[in-house]
């Protein structure tokens, strides 16, 4: 029988576009003996005192709901965190939600915030779920473009342009996925600007803070006057390795923190309880675990940078994250073409730029977060491929 | 000494095979840079050797015991343990001893071929020393971890799905 009911679908999921990374994941999925750049999580298991946290909380029978926000010890820990850390401020009582990872988060932010028609300024190339889910919120993602000329950064006058009298907020990720590139101080001061200028909210996506490798680490709402305007949006996924366990949160004013508790508690709830209580360790316990890691990424970055470079695959050094994102322009392919035939012909997979959004096109984004043996053997096959 | 000495060593410790080119570029460091770094920690004794931890089970015509012997002692004036500790490490089947704190003094990692072998140490070498004491020895069964490596082939597998965004 024919299934019919895509009929049943509504028109605007009808409208959204599937990520291309599912595409890619389907060819990869399909081969062995594959290297795979293509992850965009740790390959560190999680830290067991960590796991062994959670196994202990479940043994004592914490198996019910939490408060809707979260554990309270949880969030307080986090506060205290937050204002060692980077240094901003926030009340457990009624400024922190924890999330079903930081995707929740970006979700809820936006449903809390967005008026139908409301404009939220997206930098790409970017995490590929901004703009799907500004949509879905009923907003209108408008798309600026950070270039390579300028280190995947984007200029303060691009954002300016893009301003309009239906823009609610600007959406900055830093240090980037895909590109790895990191905004100092200055550059996000100059944003804040043109945030206080125009009265616009500013959604920090601080995932990757606590992998930045050759500076310290600004969070947004640490700047002058803008812990009133920004959600701050962050997780335990990238820096503790703990992506499967979904869990983020946000940190805001009051009135949109309540706002997005609001949301949360008709749609999930609350964030897993054994998960809440892992993340508890980590905070308490784990950061030694993260410097560690973060070691270790900052050598394999240097290596893979260095390592492209020489082979003719020209990229810049990225202040953060776990990704480099090199130009394949020399080589004459599509970033799709070239991604198919590496994984093809050489077993070796990354992802096309061009998913990141339209400015990704001409580059490929590698995860270096995989063993050093397996980063080796990743570039003489790519070396291979290009000698070809 | 320095960050990159630190983070050098660190990297050998874990993976003694590391090229010196690999480590310049992970580093950020030249190979000529990385060779005089390691040369200088040779000469101060800072890195002591190079060796390969290999799961001896895997090698089936290779059999052999390990012990773990604890040894009470009386110190000697003037030298304290020392004396009667290189007394014991100079036999190279003593492949660690250790000066402990609690219930024993030292604590001695022994191999040899068979238990007979072990068992004649401790009779003929060990326990007729003048400084000892008593020694009470534990035999190994299975070897789990050593020196930060744990010895389960499926340990290190890759769970994670292919590509994510």
């Amino acid at each position: 029988m024919i299934d019919q009911s895509h009929h049943y679908v509504a028109d605007h999921i009808h409208q959204l576009k599937p990520s291309g990374i599912r595409r890619f994941f389907d060819l990869a999925s399909k081969l062995d003996n594959v290297i795979s750049l293509g992850v965009g999580e740790p390959d560190f298991v999680t830290p067991w005192n960590v796991i062994e946290a959670s196994f202990h909380s479940l043994e004592q029978g914490y198996t019910a709901y939490t408060a809707n926000a979260g554990l309270l010890e949880l969030r307080e820990e986090l506060s205290c965190f937050l204002s060692e850390t980077y240094h901003v401020s926030y009340r457990a009582e009624d400024q922190m939600l924890i999330t079903v990872g930081a995707s929740q988060a970006i979700d809820l932010a936006f449903r809390a915030i967005i008026n139908p028609g409301d404009e939220v300024i997206v930098i790409e190339p970017s995490f590929v779920s901004y703009a799907p889910t500004i949509k879905l919120a009923g907003g209108e993602p408008v798309i600026v473009e950070a270039t390579e000329p300028f280190a995947f950064k984007i200029q303060p006058e691009q954002i300016k342009s893009a301003i309009t009298p239906k823009t609610k907020a600007i959406l900055i990720c830093s240090p980037n996925n895909p590109t790895g590139a990191a905004l100092n101080r200055d550059e996000l001061t100059a944003i804040a600007k043109l945030a206080e200028q125009h009265d616009l909210i500013v959604v920090s996506d601080e995932i990757y803070a606590d992998l930045l490798y050759d500076e310290e680490f600004t969070s947004f709402a640490s700047i002058p006057n803008m812990i009133d305007r920004t959600i701050l949006i962050s997780g335990f996924s990238k820096a503790f390795a703990m992506t499967g366990w979904r869990l983020g949160y946000a940190a805001g004013p009051k009135a949109i923190i309540e706002a997005m508790t609001k949301i949360h508690q008709y749609t999930i709830m609350c964030a897993p309880t054994m998960a809440q209580h892992g993340a508890l360790e980590a905070l308490r316990n784990g950061r030694g675990s993260v410097q560690e890691m973060k070691n270790s990424y900052r050598q394999r970055r240097n290596y893979v940078v260095k390592a492209l470079n020489e082979m003719g695959l020209t990229c810049h050094m990225p202040g953060g994250a776990f990704y480099v994102f090199p130009s394949i322009k020399a080589t004459g392919m599509s970033s799709e073409a070239f991604a198919e035939a590496l994984l093809e012909d050489q077993r070796v997979a990354v992802v096309p730029g061009h998913v990141f959004g339209n400015s990704g096109e001409g580059y490929i984004r590698c995860s270096y977060a995989t063993s050093m043996q397996q980063l080796a053997e990743a570039m003489k096959r790519i070396k291979r491929f290009l000698d070809k | 000494m320095e960050q990159k000495e630190i983070e050098l060593l660190q990297l050998l410790e874990k993976h003694g095979r590391l090229g010196t080119d690999m480590i310049a570029s992970m580093l950020d460091l030249t190979v000529t840079e990385v060779e005089e770094m390691i040369e200088k920690l040779e000469r101060e004794s800072a890195i002591l050797g190079y060796s390969t931890l290999i799961n001896w089970a895997k090698v089936l015509e290779r059999e052999s015991v390990t012990a773990m012997i604890e040894v009470k002692v009386t110190p000697t004036r003037g030298k304290g343990f020392d004396q009667v500790a290189e007394r014991i490490y100079r036999f190279p089947e003593v492949k660690a001893l250790y000066l402990m704190s609690g219930g024993y003094d030292l604590s001695i990692t022994l191999e040899g071929q068979t238990m007979m072998e072990i068992s004649r140490f401790v009779s003929d070498k060990l326990s007729t020393l003048d400084s000892v004491v008593s020694t009470v020895t534990h035999f190994v069964l299975k070897q789990y971890k050593h020196d930060g490596v744990i010895f389960d082939d499926n340990d290190d597998q890759d769970r994670r799905m292919m590509v994510t965004p």
